[in-house]
């Protein structure tokens, strides 16, 4: 089910199990992928981001640590910084912040895809992947009000089973698959927006 | 796999708050309170603003909104939403060290030192700064200007009492940062709370100053402001950018963030880099 074609961004939230899916996720898009993609992977407060540079060497696609008031742009890939909460304002620029931690989490998942949900509205595509805890349901949630079109990954098929399950227990998913099958809508969807 | 059991759980009706709408919510806070948050990143103002809708139980903006307007201690509340009191000590090992090595030593040549933290919040980082000075035989002829606009926030700070689960927190923070003591020779703990030591606190000078609207504070060898930057938008940092290239001495250290910094703004060119990973900067001539 792909409703429409005119979509602007793709917002990811994982967690536990979260450096398989990712490696698998970014063996498979083409270097011509044109979404940008922006992702909360939960991480320790103290990591530094090599392992950022290392995925970006095996990768494609370029993918860099989201900047404060960076402009969103096509092609990228984005990832939140370890401690900080990361917004996307109106004008797809990014914000950090270090609010407190919710769900135990900093950055969480559900203040980027709330933030991304009023920013993008219909245009946005939320994606849920394997993960420990039910950060993501509340901003999954506010993506499906906002109109934008939500993947959960199968919880049959994750290796954490609880995120993805605690997210299809509060929304109507439009797409629930395993992570191949994912990547292979989600350059669907990406070949069909440039039409 | 579709899944169609479940639409009754979507929102028809969702609270959207427009760019248009928030501007002139926040001008008219401005007006009548004169707590200035026009040029605030929106996105962290609305994320505020929803969380406190939904725990006052009101349907829609508009009624927050006549609240706020028409109510002075709900709006007090909803000013410290939107204030930011998350802080740690030592947060940011590296920055730490890096002022150990690289900084302390520019501020050893000098009589006295006066240090700028601007936009302290409940003082956490303040204490950090008071230990480091102490541990280097600094700290007597020292003088740290703490100031916020938080007003609760500051009174906190003043008290330098935090909770003993904070306290192992920054514990660790400390000696990865390359403490030199044992941090608990630097507070007193009673039941769950550890209240900071005099002996940190008598060179700490707690002021109220509101950063987006106030003037230079005082001529100082150091500003410290970290993670306050992030929340305004471009012009709003220029313009404190500004207040604190004013207040600096010549060779004065301006330190940030660690995901703030220079790049891109008018005052790239006004600074050297002394540590860039760590955003340390020295004011040029």
């Amino acid at each position: 089910m792909i409703d429409q074609l005119n979509y602007a961004a793709i917002v990811i939230g994982v967690s536990s199990g979260g450096m398989n899916a990712m490696k698998i996720i970014f063996s498979l898009l083409p270097a011509d992928f044109k979404l940008p993609i922006v992702i909360v992977q939960h991480i320790g407060a103290r990591s530094e981001n090599q392992w950022i540079e290392l995925l970006n060497q095996r990768s494609s696609l370029k993918i860099k640590e989201a900047d404060e008031k960076e402009k969103i742009e096509s092609g990228t890939v984005y990832i939140a910084p370890a401690n900080y909460h990361l917004l996307i304002e109106k004008n797809k620029t990014f914000s950090l912040t270090i609010d407190e931690r919710v769900n135990y989490a900093r950055p969480s998942i559900d203040v980027l895809f709330e933030s991304a949900a009023e920013s993008y509205g219909r245009s946005l595509i939320g994606i849920v992947l394997t993960g420990s805890n039910h950060d993501g349901t509340i901003g999954i949630m506010r993506i499906q009000d906002c109109g934008g079109l939500c993947i959960v990954q199968d919880p049959a098929t994750a290796e954490s089973p609880y995120m993805p399950a605690s997210a299809i227990r509060a929304i109507k998913a439009d797409h629930i698959l395993q992570l191949e099958e994912i990547v292979r809508l989600i350059i669907q969807i990406d070949l069909k927006n440039r039409i | 796999m579709e899944n169609a059991a479940n639409a009754s759980k979507v929102d028809t009706n969702p609270i959207i708050i427009s760019e248009e709408e928030l501007a002139s919510f926040l001008e008219l806070v401005f007006q009548k309170y004169g707590y200035d948050f026009r040029k605030y990143s929106a996105a962290h103002i609305i994320r505020r603003v929803m969380s406190r809708i939904k725990l006052s139980g009101f349907t829609s903006f508009s009624e927050l909104r006549i609240k706020v307007l028409s109510d002075e201690p709900f709006a007090a509340i909803l000013l410290q939403d939107l204030s930011i009191t998350v802080t740690e000590m030592f947060r940011d090992q590296g920055f730490y060290q890096a002022l150990r090595e690289k900084v302390i030593p520019i501020l050893r040549t000098y009589p006295f030192i006066k240090i700028w933290h601007a936009g302290c919040s409940t003082g956490e980082e303040a204490y950090s700064m008071a230990i480091l000075l102490f541990e280097e035989g600094l700290y007597d002829r020292s003088t740290i200007y703490a100031t916020d606009f938080n007003q609760q926030a500051l009174n906190h700070g003043k008290e330098g009492i935090y909770s003993l689960g904070k306290i192992k927190e920054y514990t660790l923070n400390y000696q990865l940062s390359g403490g030199k003591e044992s941090f608990s020779s630097y507070y007193n703990s009673s039941y769950d709370h550890a209240i900071m030591n005099q002996f940190l606190k008598k060179n700490i000078v707690w002021a109220n100053h509101k950063l987006v609207t106030d003037s230079v504070f005082a001529e100082v060898h150091l500003v410290l402001c970290r993670n306050v930057l992030i929340y305004f938008n471009k012009d709003l940092q220029n313009t404190v950018q500004h207040l604190f290239h004013s207040s600096l001495i010549h060779s004065g250290i301006l330190c940030l963030g660690s995901k703030e910094g220079l790049s891109f703004t008018e005052y790239s060119n006004k600074y050297t880099e002394i540590d860039m990973k760590n955003r340390i900067y020295k004011r040029k001539l």
